[in-house]
């Protein structure tokens, strides 16, 4: 009984917390991403202006562990029974993505284009005992591009 | 020390090959992060504590890497590649590889 209303709490819990959470890193993630958009982040081994020399190149890299609350991943499970496609970790791996990449861009702002953008996904703390954790470590990784006079020519892109 | 992960270092040439150079290393966080990962597994959201120690642990494995490079008389590292894998519950093994050049 009483591990029911533990639960219970815990459910509840998740749900609130989880869910405001989850819309302040959305609102979060909107602001951002449009404030970054002129740092154009290409998966592409080339840079896009062939012709602009380059003073110089760094590797670069964004992360992020994020997890799930505790309602959505007993939806999940839910889901599991039915089948069908599992939302609320659809949205767990698309804020993980898109913080990772986002992170990675504010780690090199001056920049003038990143390329060769990789993300890797891992779920971490895999296979322990009991409850999965269900949290998912993001890393986005890439090439910063630096171009010649990059701070008196704006970018076009 | 020049680090991509594409084929080149732009502007440059590479003018010696050295072979594949790596670091790695195995970390698992400390007893407070687990307990507080676990609570912030109830909310979700971001678990800090988590972050800062790959974020750590990545560092440390660049730098073995860049290391090694040097040590062979390197002065670049191109075609990197980061991988992750949890190689027990709450340990997770870090490991970056590239090949080591010498650029003009």
């Amino acid at each position: 009984m009483d591990g029911l209303i533990i639960s219970l709490i815990f459910l509840v819990l998740g749900y609130v917390f989880g869910k405001l959470a989850e819309r302040r890193h959305y609102r979060s993630i909107h602001a951002r991403e449009e404030i970054l958009v002129r740092l154009p982040t290409t998966s592409c081994k080339k840079p896009i202006k062939t012709s602009t020399p380059i003073n110089h190149a760094e590797l670069v890299h964004g992360h992020v562990v994020i997890s799930i609350d505790y309602f959505k991943r007993l939806l999940a499970g839910l889901r599991n029974f039915f089948g069908g496609s599992v939302r609320s970790y659809e949205t767990l791996l698309d804020r993980a993505r898109r913080e990772a990449v986002l992170r990675l861009k504010e780690s090199c702002p001056t920049a003038n284009e990143i390329i060769n953008l990789r993300i890797e996904t891992s779920s971490i703390s895999k296979g322990g005992s009991g409850d999965r954790v269900g949290s998912v470590e993001v890393l986005a990784y890439g090439t910063a591009i630096y171009y010649e006079q990059a701070s008196t020519q704006p970018s076009l892109l | 020390m020049f680090v991509s992960n594409i084929e080149d270092i732009p502007g440059k040439t590479i003018t010696t090959c050295y072979g594949i150079v790596s670091g790695s290393t195995v970390r698992t966080k400390h007893l407070g992060r687990d307990i507080f990962a676990s609570i912030k597994n109830i909310f979700g959201g971001e678990l800090k504590g988590y972050t800062e120690l790959l974020g750590e642990s990545r560092d440390e494995a660049l730098d073995r890497m860049k290391a090694q490079a040097q040590q062979l008389g390197a002065n670049a590292i191109v075609n990197v590649r980061f991988s992750t894998s949890s190689v027990a519950a709450g340990a997770a093994e870090i490991y970056v590889y590239g090949t080591a050049v010498t650029v003009e």
